[in-house]
């Protein structure tokens, strides 16, 4: 293997597209080989860095440095100052512009330790990684009800939104005897303000592959199919080409290391409805019908995808499997809180100084993630409220930054830790105008099969339409309150049971604008 | 702008042979779906008859499956489909001053085409871009951080 002086890693995601990356890595390399330094430098494209800065970012090692928003003009002066002269270019470092030094947190990572590190799309890569160690692991030394108890043992939770223990999902589709049992991934990431599941994806495809292998082995399945969203074409690529290398190196396909287990894995492509997310309109979707949810019980790990037993995991639980099978479930009890185990991945936006991707523990409290990972509030502007969980999550404003984020201590303020968005508003902002867009959200995504979400939730957005501009009175805003708490007692799935918890938690924080806004 | 479009023999043959191909797959109807909008830019009712009839299935089930999903639809597009995305991070960032701006320059309302038939403006659900917001996307390229008139008249011109 050659041996390189420095690596320049290049975070390669829909920002940097955008700005061009693809020439830019053009450039780069024909600069570095003019510099008559192409034996010295090796210039990696990865996927999403440790950091989100703007633009094409890099971050050049071993001296760690992290530029943002580089351009095809900066090109010459990087090479010259940086490469040739060993004097990183400030004007363009991360941190001289921010004045914050952002936390990478990489001793305290599990889903994204390889990402923005190791090349996405190379498998020998995630091997040198330590990648496939859990599969093998899992695969011959281990039985499918080891594998169930240790994952039982973790604590892991679902991450989609809802919180369950994922071993004891699995330990009801584990024992049962069927002709064919399936794994589905829940790829279809549609909380407005989410974006997790897609960087995870493009940062490092293949440990997803291997949860879901690790999965398969636990339960039984001998096909997995990941449910994904159109919109994410670079996650459809390198989770194709993943799947490709792997079976090339016999780590998919028929008799996987002599172990006599049989797996393929399939994408399936969404075609675009918010409903899809629930479980079993997931598998109705997956069957080529309508998103429909389906009544439950039967759950799908009893009867699922072609009634045959079905595990539906999100992408974020099961990128956390094989850290969990590799290292045992003590030492990933070492993370998190002792009932909230393990980490989160967040993704923050609005109005903070680096909106984008971070990966804590769990029970890392509300300010600690938005002052240390998005690098606080952007300057002049003042922290109002943040909406914690996408549109079927909750509003929450200063007083509640001390709370701890996760499932058990989000609890107590009748919210939900969800998809990990964070969407951050600042004193400028309308509480009113926010519930709108949500509540036209929910209006839009309704499927239609029961009539307490499709009739509650037009109701809800003709209200707040009427109370956005004005026109409203208290009553209506009571009314909105009433008619979501009936729609969470009686709608068929989560969808309709949602709307409450963005109404209830705007009404018991930001009363005072609902009240300004109706005496106009 | 739906006046309809007479399709060709050649059309109908194509997706024709794609059914037969995929018809004993285990419910291949979003799939062979997704290839008849390819084929003819939309799915007009007598594309969906023509699917059901051949796949032997209800025209309502074919129905039922176009209506539901956002990436169907019924009417036909402009060239270039402009989606606007009105997820919460884009709507806080201003995403309906986008849409303003471009049913102003392009001179169309939401959902509709262009009378030269380049582009259609339509919006869509939050597409995961939220550090750019607010953010369009046509076809294959995302644009961030839309905030003047400027900037989408020299994104359209790129198009035009």
């Amino acid at each position: 293997m050659k041996y390189y002086r420095s690596h320049i890693l290049v975070g390669i995601n829909e920002a940097a597209k955008q700005a061009g990356v693809d020439v830019f890595v053009n450039k780069l390399q024909d600069q570095i080989s003019t510099a008559g330094l192409a034996d010295e430098i090796n210039v990696l494209e990865t996927g999403p860095l440790a950091f989100f800065g703007r633009g094409i970012c890099l971050t050049i090692l071993p001296e760690n440095v992290n530029y943002e928003n580089v351009a095809i003009e900066d090109i010459v002066e990087l090479v010259e100052e940086h490469l040739l002269k060993g004097r990183p270019v400030h004007r363009l470092m991360l941190d001289s512009a921010a004045q914050f030094k952002p936390k990478f947190n990489y001793d305290r990572r599990i889903v994204l330790k390889n990402s923005g590190i190791i090349d996405p799309e190379s498998i020998d890569e995630y091997l040198g990684a330590g990648g496939y160690e859990a599969w093998e692991k899992a695969l011959l030394n281990m039985q499918p009800a080891d594998i169930v108890n240790e994952v039982k043992a973790s604590g892991l939770r679902g991450r989609g939104g809802a919180g369950f223990p994922a071993g004891l999902k699995w330990s009801f589709t584990a024992p049962l005897n069927a002709e064919q049992k399936y794994v589905v991934v829940n790829a279809d990431e549609g909380e407005p303000g989410t974006f997790k599941d897609r960087l995870i994806m493009e940062g490092d495809p293949h440990q997803l592959l291997e949860g879901i292998m690790i999965c398969a082995r636990a339960i039984g399945a001998s096909m997995a199919y990941i449910y994904i969203r159109g919109e994410y074409k670079l996650c459809i690529a390198r989770l194709e080409k993943a799947i490709k290398q792997c079976h090339a190196y016999g780590i998919l396909g028929r008799n996987i290391f002599d172990s006599g287990f049989d797996l393929d894995i399939g994408i399936k492509i969404g075609a675009g409805a918010y409903v899809c997310g629930e479980e079993t309109a997931l598998i109705e979707s997956l069957e080529g019908n309508r998103g429909n949810p389906r009544w439950k019980p039967p759950f799908p790990g009893v009867k699922g995808l072609w009634q045959y037993p079905t595990v539906v995991n999100n992408v974020e639980t099961l990128a956390n499997v094989p850290f969990i099978i590799k290292n045992g479930a003590a030492e990933y009890r070492q993370f998190g809180t002792d009932e909230c185990t393990g980490t989160k991945v967040y993704t923050i936006l609005g109005d903070v100084a680096y909106p984008g991707l971070c990966e804590v523990d769990m029970g890392a409290t509300l300010r600690t993630v938005i002052n240390e990972y998005g690098g606080g509030m952007k300057k002049g502007f003042k922290f109002k409220a943040a909406l914690v969980g996408g549109a079927a999550g909750v509003i929450l404003s200063d007083r509640m930054l001390d709370v701890k984020m996760d499932f058990v201590s989000l609890n107590q303020y009748a919210a939900v830790l969800g998809s990990g968005a964070i969407l951050v508003m600042n004193e400028h902002q309308s509480i009113v105008d926010m519930l709108w867009s949500i509540l036209r959200f929910f209006r839009h995504e309704s499927c239609g099969k029961c009539s307490p979400c499709r009739i509650g939730t037009q109701h809800l957005y003709d209200l707040i339409s009427k109370i956005r501009k004005g026109e409203g009175s208290m009553d209506d805003v009571e009314m909105l309150h009433t008619i979501a708490l009936t729609m969470k007692q009686t709608s068929f799935c989560a969808l309709g049971q949602s709307p409450i918890m963005a109404i209830a938690s705007a009404l018991d924080n930001f009363r005072d604008e609902f009240i300004a806004i109706t005496k106009k | 702008m739906t006046t309809a479009k007479a399709f060709t023999n050649e059309q109908y043959a194509k997706l024709g042979a794609v059914i037969d191909q995929k018809k004993d797959l285990r419910n291949p109807l979003i799939e062979i779906l997704r290839i008849a909008q390819e084929i003819f830019g939309y799915l007009p009712v007598e594309v969906q008859e023509f699917v059901a009839s051949r796949m032997n299935i209800p025209v309502s089930k074919v129905h039922g499956v176009v209506t539901f999903y956002n990436f169907f639809t019924m009417t036909p597009k402009g060239k270039h489909i402009i989606n606007v995305c009105t997820g919460t991070a884009c709507y806080v960032k201003g995403a309906l001053r986008v849409i303003q701006m471009l049913t102003e320059q392009l001179n169309v309302g939401m959902g509709e085409t262009t009378m030269d038939g380049l582009f259609t403006l339509s919006a869509v659900r939050c597409v995961g871009a939220c550090s750019l917001a607010p953010v369009i996307v046509i076809g294959e390229d995302t644009f961030g951080r839309i905030e003047k008139s400027d900037q989408v008249k020299e994104i359209i011109n790129r198009y035009s």
